[in-house]
């Protein structure tokens, strides 16, 4: 009994020092979302898309500099100081880059801590790369050198909006509708300032807030939509309420398009179904339908294969890992996170979905082609195991490159 | 004058939706004295299993199974937990209904995923029945509405018609005398909860392709049950039905009216300051009905619990 106990003693040694010894070679990336609770849905789908994105681009093809991609995921329950927790943990196990997207509030705090942290422990740097949060604050007043944002932001993705708002004539009266909380507020400023730059002709018929996840019959807020006359809706309502206030909408009568930031995947384009066809109207990076090229679609039903329960909800994550590595190859080194960054910094790559891309360097934002897309039944690329997925119906090539910062950053 | 007709029918459908919920709590409550915490996780195992069985055989087997099924299975839950529980009295029972909402809930995330299932209305009711103006009211609304209403008309007169009903009510208020008379009560009680749970099934079955299938549904609606009952006084089937619909309407009208407190405010002769970031009211001045609309019915409860503490209909205290 107790050789046997030495024998797995002294093998699990040498499977633990054998391991760390593969793990030293990975260049770690942390992901910290949450995995578990209300948000789960969209933290383990982010999750799938990295693992799958750095094995596609990076793995499979001999790492960069010889160094494989791994993803280790952190679960931060969506809190702000579980975050903060994780990220402490992952700079201890010696990750130097954090990727996080769900909710501005957490990458706030993320951003925050990441500065303090670089500007004290000079030898164990970080990059934090946000793949999803987009409150603009993030890339103006809030911005810092270890910050780089990969989607587009709130105020790009209302840009984009409103420009197809504009150039439709049959729109007149619009009606804006949120979550009573800051992203809910924010949409909802962005929509009245930009829609009356645009087209002044163009009446607000409504702007109303609703308490965020408490509402469990949207349809008075719908007859009232209704009744507005409004030829167009605007909401930047996600997961339960962005489907019971769509249904509630469709349900009672409403024939125009709803202009939506969120309304598809986790399960969302499933419930819509045919209701949903062409009415639902969703702003985001990175077109499915159709795809760029053969490339996305292999790249894609390379994902469902794997991933059958999942959806490329996110394709800019793809972007994410293809830069990085872009920049680690450009910088030589990847512990060298200011070679790194500096590399990023201004980059200019192929699109993988198509377009290119731009780091721009004055506030690490990307520009990108943004799309309104429809859904739309009989695609190609579908979404939720269903038969709808979303269509492009209008693409704004490099959205809002010119558009202003007011970032200072302090580099090293 | 459309509006109103069409929140006076949102209103009904909402209200009767919460007295399905509703009446099967506050049944069980005048039965066995138990607040069971886990009413709404069986209202959201009723959208489920109807949303699996709809996969197979349609909507209306899973109508008709789906309650059933919960039906069958909270009698279960009832005659090998509950009743285990219920002698060491209320507080462990509280506690296991708590813990066995929590259970569902986590059950039905492992085995459906916590994305919103596709679980729709059956094509042929899939049409607008009358428009309002240009409001249009789908036949499921109105489906939905009778339906409940039927229920709610059987269930009384079962209760007061019948020979199960006298007994039920009999075991409600003397249980010791009716066992005395032969009859089997904890079978009485099992019953009474097995059907309490099919109610909050049927509630769900229905209510699913409207609000959306998902696990969060349980947690959305559970406080606002317990409100109605509350509202109505607990152990009242009158109560509850009365509190239901007071409070469809009141969110409805609530959620659709455009009311600013500011015009409250200019009412009684204050101006509306230039500044708001220096006002002390500035909440107040940028506030709308709609945007509280969800927290009148605790309001409402609140208000009842110091003015009438048994509820509107109810004969015993909270």
């Amino acid at each position: 009994m107790l050789k046997m106990t030495r024998l797995g003693v002294a093998a699990a040694l040498a499977l633990s020092v054998s391991a760390t010894a593969v793990f030293a070679e990975n260049i770690k990336i942390a992901f910290i979302d949450p995995l578990s609770g209300p948000f789960a849905t969209t933290g383990t789908n982010g999750l799938a898309e990295y693992q799958f994105a750095a094995d596609y681009f990076v793995n499979q093809k001999g790492g960069v500099g010889g160094r494989n991609f791994e993803i280790v995921g952190f679960d931060n329950k969506m809190d702000g100081k579980e975050s903060l927790i994780n990220l402490q943990v992952a700079i201890d196990q010696g990750v130097h880059y954090v990727v996080q997207g769900n909710s501005s509030g957490i990458a706030h705090a993320i951003t925050d801590a990441v500065n303090k942290h670089n500007k004290r422990n000079p030898d164990s740097r970080v990059l934090f790369l946000n793949y999803s949060a987009v409150d603009p604050a993030l890339t103006n007043e809030a911005c810092n050198f270890w910050h780089f944002r990969f989607d587009a932001n709130a105020d790009i993705k209302m840009d984009a909006l409103t420009d197809v708002i504009a150039a439709n004539a049959d729109i007149k009266k619009v009606y804006v509708i949120g979550q009573d909380y800051s992203f809910g507020k924010a949409v909802a400023d962005a929509a009245v300032k930009m829609l009356g730059e645009k087209r002044s002709d163009v009446e607000i018929v409504g702007n109303e807030l609703h308490p965020i996840g408490k509402v469990k019959d949207f349809t008075p807020y719908a007859r009232k939509i209704v009744a507005s006359g409004a030829d167009a809706v605007i909401t930047g309502n996600w997961g339960s309420d962005m489907v019971g206030l769509g249904k509630a909408i469709i349900e009672a009568g409403f024939t125009g398009p709803i202009y939506t930031y969120y309304a598809a995947s986790n399960g969302i384009t499933g419930t819509f179904g045919e209701a949903g066809v062409g009415k639902i109207n969703l702003v985001s990076e990175g077109s499915l339908n159709p795809s760029a090229n053969a490339d996305v679609d292999a790249y894609v039903d390379a994902f469902e294969a794997k991933f059958p329960d999942h959806d490329i909800a996110q394709p800019r994550i793809a972007n994410v890992v293809r830069m990085l590595a872009m920049a680690i190859e450009k910088a030589g080194d990847a512990d060298d996170v200011v070679a790194v960054a500096k590399a990023l910094e201004g980059m200019e790559a192929d699109n993988f979905w198509g377009g290119k891309l731009m780091m721009r360097p004055q506030d690490h934002q990307i520009i990108q082609d943004v799309y309104v897309m429809q859904q739309a039944a009989g695609v190609k690329h579908k979404l939720d195991n269903s038969d709808y997925g979303l269509e492009t119906a209008v693409k704004v090539e490099n959205a809002s490159a010119d558009i202003a910062t007011t970032c200072q950053m302090e580099r090293p | 004058m459309d509006l109103v007709v069409i929140n006076l029918i949102d209103g009904l459908f909402y209200g009767l939706l919460l007295f399905m919920l509703s009446s099967g709590l506050t049944l069980i409550f005048s039965m066995m004295g138990v607040l069971n915490f886990a009413h709404a996780s069986f209202y959201m195992l009723g959208a489920y299993f109807a949303y699996q069985i709809s996969q197979y055989i349609g909507f209306w087997p899973g109508l008709l199974f789906a309650p059933i099924l919960v039906g069958i299975g909270g009698a279960l839950i009832e005659r090998y937990g509950l009743r285990r529980v219920h002698q060491y009295g209320h507080v462990p029972e509280l506690i296991f209904t708590f813990g066995l909402a929590l259970l569902i809930e986590e059950l039905v995330k492992f085995f459906w995923g916590n994305n919103l299932m596709p679980y729709r209305e059956p094509e042929i009711l899939k049409f607008v029945l009358f428009s309002v103006g240009s409001n249009a009211v789908p036949a499921y609304k109105i489906f939905m509405i009778f339906t409940s209403m039927a229920i709610f008309l059987a269930l009384l007169y079962v209760l007061t018609r019948t020979r199960i009903g006298m007994i039920i009510q009999a075991a409600l208020s003397f249980p010791r005398t009716v066992e005395a008379l032969g009859h089997n009560v904890p079978l009485v009680f099992m019953g009474v909860f097995g059907v309490g749970t099919a109610l909050a099934g049927v509630a769900g079955v229905l209510a699913g392709p409207v609000l959306g299938t998902f696990p969060g549904m349980a947690f959305v609606l559970g406080s606002i049950v317990f409100v109605t009952i509350v509202i109505g006084g607990l152990g009242s089937l009158w109560g509850a039905l009365v509190a239901s619909l007071l409070l469809g309407w009141l969110t409805t009208f609530a959620a659709s009216s455009s009311f600013a407190f500011s015009t409250l405010l200019e009412g009684i002769g204050m101006v509306r300051p230039e500044d708001m970031d220096e006002s002390m009211l500035r909440d107040l001045w940028t506030l709308t009905l709609p945007q509280i609309g969800p927290i009148l019915p605790y309001i409402l409860m609140i208000l009842i619990l110091v003015l009438r503490p048994y509820g509107l209909f109810g004969k015993r205290d909270v």
